[in-house]
C-alpha cells in the first residue's frame, strides 16, 4: 500500500493539472455567488420585516428590488452549483468511487436543504403581488435556516476531506465499518462551519451596503440610500469581530488537526519552538524565505499562547506528502491576505460602532464611505483566499493523509480536459459578465425612476418638468457603470 | 436496504424526467416558436409558466447525483468515467439553459433577448438528449466498472434512440402542460396551438418507441426482455394507457387531468426501466447488492430521504398549488419602481 502510494506520488498524471484548474476555476466562480445565496434572503427579510412593521414604503422598495436581484443571482448560483456536482464525477471519480459512501451523506443533507430553499425562494420571489403581506413574509422565514442547513452539508463534506474519520480500512485499503455520525462531525467541522457561515453573512452585508455607500459618495443622500446602507452594514459590522475570533480559533484548530497545512499557511520549515511569524514573503526550495516581514516568536505565541509552543514544520514529512514550495507560498499569501483584510474590517466596524455610540448616527466622513464601498470587494477576495488556504494547503491530498489528488483524478485525456477548461472559461466569463450587466442595468433603471420622481416632486410647474425630467437623465446614467469601482456590485 | 435505495434512485430519476422534463419541453417549444413577432405570445407563456418552478425542478437532478455517489459509489465512478463526454456536454447544457432563461427575463432589448433565448432553447434540446443517451448506454450494458471514456459508450443506436426519445417525451410533457397553462393565463388562442403540438409530440414518442423495438432487441437484450415481460411489461402497458388517455383528454380539452396522465405515462416508463434492469444497476455486470455502499450509510440515506419527504414534500405541494392557482406572479417594473432606459425596444 505504502509503496504504491509512493509510486503514484512520483508519477503525476498529465490530466491532473487541467482537472485541478477546472475545479478551481468553477469553484472560485461559484463561491462568489454563495454569500448571496446564503445571506441575501436573510438581509432582505430584515428589510422586509421593517417595511411591514413600520409601514415603510422606502424599506419595501428596497426589499422588492433586492429580491429582483436575488431572482437572477439565485438562478446563476443554481446552475454553477449543479456543475460542481457533475465535476465530482467528471474530474474526481476515484474519490467518489472509494469514499462516496463515507462522506457523501453531507451532500444528501445539502440536497434536500437546497430543495427547500429553491421552493421557498420561488414562492417568495413570485409571491409579492398576490399573497397577503404577512403570509408572504412568514413563508420566506424558513429560508435562512434552510440556507444554514445547506451550508452544513457542504462544510461537513469539506471538513471530512480535511480531517477524515468514521471508517476503518480493510486489507485492500478500502473503507469499512463506516460510522456516519463520526464522518459528519469531524474535528474540523465546527471551526470550519461557523467561520464559513459568518463569512457568508458579512460578505453579503458589506457588498450590499457597498452599493449604497457608492451612491452616498455620489451625493445621493436620501433616506433610501441611508436605509439601504445601514441595515446590511450593521449586520456585517456586528459579525466582523465575531468572525475575527472564529477565524483565530479555526486557525488554531488547523494547527492541532492539520499541522502540515498550518506549516504551509505560516511557512514553518523546520519543527521548532519560538517560531517567528512571517507576513507574506516567498518560500524557496531550500527552506529560506525571500522578502516578507518577520515578527519574532509570534507564530508560536499565536498557536499556543506562549513562545515555547512547538510548531510542526513542513520538513517533518517527506516532500511527497506536503505541499510544494509554490503551493505553500500560495496558501501562505492567501492566509495572510485573509487575515489582513479581516483585521482592517474590524477597524472599520469599530469606527462605525464608535460613531453610533457617540453620535447615534452613521459616520459623516467621506473616507468611511470610501472604505465601506471597498469592503464588499475586499470580502469577496477574502472568501476566495479562505478557500485557497484550505484547498491548496491540503495538497497533495484530496482526502487528508488517505488519498492523493493524483489517485482520485479521472483517466480522461489531458487534452480533453484542457479543451473543457477553455470552453468553461469562455462560458463562465460570458455568463458572469451578462449577469453583472443585467444587475447594473436594473440599478440604472431604478435610479432613473427615482431621480425622475424626485425631479417631478421638486419642479413646480408641470410644463417645465418634462424636458428636464426623466428624459435628461439617461445619458449620465448610461455612462455611469463604466466608472463604477469594483466594489459596488 | 440497497434495493430500497435503488428504488429511491429510480423514483428520483422519474421525478426529474417529469418535472425537469416539462421545462425542457417548454424550451423545445420556445425554440420552435418562430421569429420574434410570431413567437412572442408562446414565448411569453413559456416564460410565465416556467419561471417560478424551474429551479426547484432542477434540484431533482442534484438529488439523483447525490444518491448515486452516496448509495452506489462504484456505479457513480463507472458511469462518470465511461460517459465523460455526454455528461460534460449535459452539464454545459444545464449552465447555458439556466443562464439563458434567467438572463432573458430582465432584458428589455430584442437583440439581447434573442441571444439569451437561443441559449436557453438550444440547450433545452441538448441536455435531455445527452442525459437520455447516457441512460441508453447504461441500459445496453456499455458501462462496466473500469470502462474508460469512449464514443462507443454513447454514440450507438440504443443511446441515440434513447436520447431522441427523451427529447420527444419532454416535448410531449411540455406541450400538455402549456396547453392547460394557456387557458390558465387566459391565452385562449394558444390552447389549440399547444394542443396540436402535444398530439404531434405523442406521435413522435410512439414512432420512436416502435423504431426502438427492433433497434434495441439485440443491442440491449437484457432490458429489452425486461420491458417485454413481467412487471416491466405491465408498467409499459399502463404507461401506454396513460399516454392514450392523455391524448383523449387533450382532444376533449380536459385541462386538469391531462397533466396527471401525461406525468404518469413518463414516470411509469422510467419505473418499467427500473424493473427491467433488476437486479442490475449496470446490466449485466454490476448488481445493486454489489454496488451498494456501506450499510450504515444506506440506513442514514433512508433517514435523510425520509426527512426530505417530510420537509420538502409539503413545500413542493404548496409551490405547485400556488402556481396552479395563479398566485405566483413576477414583480413588474412598476412594483420595483424601474424606468425604461434608452435602447429598450420591448
Amino acid at each position: 500500500m505504502l509503496s504504491t502510494a509512493a509510486l503514484l506520488a512520483n508519477s503525476t498524471p498529465a490530466q491532473l493539472l487541467p482537472a485541478r484548474e477546472l475545479m478551481a476555476f468553477t469553484l472560485a466562480s461559484h463561491i462568489l455567488l454563495v454569500p448571496f445565496g446564503v445571506a441575501l434572503p436573510f438581509i432582505t427579510l430584515l428589510m422586509h420585516h421593517r417595511a411591514l412593521r413600520r409601514d415603510d414604503p422606502v424599506a419595501l422598495t428596497l426589499a422588492r428590488r433586492w429580491s429582483a436581484v436575488m431572482a437572477v443571482q439565485f438562478a446563476i448560483g443554481v446552475i454553477t452549483g449543479t456543475v460542481l456536482s457533475f465535476e465530482f464525477g467528471l474530474l474526481w471519480p476515484g474519490m467518489m468511487g472509494r469514499w462516496g459512501d463515507v462522506f457523501g451523506l453531507g451532500f444528501g443533507v445539502e440536497a434536500w436543504a437546497f430543495f427547500l430553499e429553491a421552493v421557498l425562494i420561488a414562492i417568495y420571489l413570485y409571491g409579492w403581488r398576490r399573497l397577503r403581506p404577512w403570509t408572504h413574509f412568514w413563508l420566506a422565514v424558513p429560508l435562512p435556516p434552510a440556507a444554514l442547513m445547506g451550508a452544513f452539508g457542504i462544510i461537513a463534506a469539506n471538513s471530512w476531506m480535511n480531517t477524515p474519520q468514521g471508517f476503518s480500512l480493510d486489507a485492500q485499503g478500502k473503507p469499512v465499518h463506516v460510522d456516519v455520525q463520526q464522518a459528519v462531525f469531524t474535528p474540523m467541522f465546527g471551526p470550519e462551519y461557523w467561520h464559513f457561515v459568518v463569512a457568508m453573512l458579512l460578505t453579503a452585508g458589506y457588498v450590499v451596503a457597498g452599493v449604497y455607500a457608492v451612491g452616498w459618495l455620489r451625493g445621493r443622500r436620501d433616506r433610501y440610500h441611508r436605509l439601504g446602507f445601514t441595515v446590511p452594514f450593521t449586520v456585517a459590522a456586528i459579525l466582523t469581530p465575531v468572525q475575527f475570533m472564529l477565524g483565530d480559533s479555526a486557525a488554531r484548530a488547523v494547527f492541532h488537526k492539520q499541522p502540515i497545512k498550518f506549516a504551509a499557511m505560516e511557512i514553518v520549515w523546520k519543527t521548532d519552538t519560538h517560531v517567528p511569524e512571517y507576513m507574506f514573503g516567498r518560500l524557496n526550495s531550500d527552506g529560506t524565505l525571500s522578502g516578507g516581514l518577520k515578527i519574532p516568536q509570534l507564530d508560536s505565541i499565536l498557536a499556543g499562547f506562549k513562545p515555547s509552543t512547538r510548531v510542526t514544520g513542513l520538513t517533518s514529512v517527506p516532500a511527497a506528502d506536503r505541499p510544494t514550495v509554490v503551493q505553500a507560498t500560495i496558501a501562505h499569501w492567501a492566509f495572510d491576505i485573509m487575515v489582513t483584510v479581516g483585521s482592517v474590517l474590524v477597524l472599520l466596524a469599530l469606527w462605525y460602532a464608535w460613531c453610533w455610540w457617540r453620535h447615534r448616527d452613521n459616520p459623516r466622513s467621506r473616507w468611511f464611505y470610501r472604505c465601506a464601498a471597498l469592503a464588499g470587494a475586499a470580502c469577496l477576495v477574502t472568501v476566495e483566499c479562505g478557500w485557497i488556504t484550505t484547498e491548496v494547503g491540503r495538497q497533495p491530498w484530496i482526502v487528508y493523509n488517505h488519498m492523493r489528488v493524483s489517485e482520485a483524478v479521472t483517466s480522461t485525456r489531458a487534452g480533453s480536459l484542457w479543451a473543457m477548461l477553455g470552453i468553461v472559461m469562455v462560458v463562465y466569463v460570458a455568463v458572469f459578465g451578462a449577469f453583472l450587466a443585467v444587475v447594473l442595468k436594473m440599478r440604472t433603471r431604478w435610479r432613473i425612476a427615482d431621480e425622475g420622481s424626485a425631479a417631478a416632486r421638486a419642479a413646480p410647474p408641470p410644463e417645465a418638468d418634462t424636458p428636464y425630467g426623466p428624459r435628461g437623465e439617461p445619458a449620465a446614467a448610461g455612462a455611469a457603470p463604466d466608472h463604477t469601482p469594483g466594489g459596488t456590485s | 436496504m440497497a434495493d430500497f435505495i435503488a428504488w429511491v434512485l429510480v423514483i428520483a430519476i422519474a421525478a426529474y424526467a417529469c418535472a425537469g422534463g416539462t421545462d425542457y419541453g417548454a424550451g423545445l417549444w420556445d425554440l420552435l416558436a418562430g421569429g420574434a413577432e410570431r413567437g412572442k405570445r408562446p414565448r411569453r407563456l413559456i416564460d410565465h409558466a416556467m419561471a417560478p418552478v424551474w429551479e426547484a425542478n432542477n434540484v431533482w437532478l442534484i438529488f439523483v447525483l447525490v444518491i448515486m455517489w452516496t448509495g452506489f459509489p462504484t456505479m457513480f465512478q463507472a458511469v462518470f468515467s465511461a460517459m465523460w463526454l455526454p455528461l460534460a456536454l449535459a452539464a454545459a447544457g444545464l449552465v447555458l439553459r439556466g443562464a439563458g432563461f434567467a438572463l432573458r427575463k430582465p432584458t428589455r432589448r430584442l437583440a439581447q433577448r434573442r441571444i439569451y433565448g437561443a441559449m436557453f432553447a438550444v440547450s433545452s434540446l441538448v441536455t435531455p438528449f445527452f442525459l437520455g443517451a447516457v441512460l441508453g448506454g447504461i441500459a445496453s450494458g456499455r458501462v462496466k466498472v473500469g470502462t474508460t471514456a469512449s464514443a462507443h459508450a454513447w454514440a450507438n443506436g440504443t443511446s441515440v434512440l434513447t436520447g431522441l426519445l427523451a427529447i420527444a417525451a419532454t416535448a410531449f410533457l411540455g406541450a400538455v402542460f402549456l396547453f392547460s397553462d394557456a387557458r390558465r393565463f387566459g391565452a385562449h388562442d394558444l390552447v389549440d396551438y399547444f394542443r396540436l403540438r402535444a398530439l404531434i409530440a405523442f406521435g413522435a414518442v410512439v414512432v420512436l418507441a416502435l423504431i426502438g423495438l427492433p433497434v434495441t432487441h439485440d443491442d440491449a437484450r437484457y432490458v429489452w426482455d425486461g420491458l417485454t415481460g413481467g412487471w416491466g411489461l405491465l408498467l409499459i402497458i399502463l404507461a401506454a394507457v396513460c399516454g392514450l388517455a392523455t391524448v383523449l383528454l387533450v382532444l376533449r380539452r380536459s385541462y386538469g387531468w391531462s397533466r396527471y396522465t401525461s406525468v404518469a405515462s413518463v414516470a411509469l416508463v422510467v419505473g418499467a426501466w427500473g424493473f427491467a434492469q433488476r437486479p442490475y444497476l449496470l446490466p449485466t455486470s454490476l448488481t445493486v447488492a454489489e454496488a451498494a455502499g456501506a450499510a450504515h450509510t444506506l440506513r442514514w440515506l433512508v433517514i435523510v430521504t425520509g426527512i426530505a419527504i417530510v420537509l420538502v414534500g409539503p413545500a413542493l405541494v404548496l409551490l405547485y398549488r400556488l402556481d396552479t392557482l395563479g398566485e405566483l406572479e413576477e414583480l413588474t417594473a412598476a412594483d420595483t419602481g424601474a424606468a425604461r432606459t434608452p435602447g429598450d425596444n420591448l
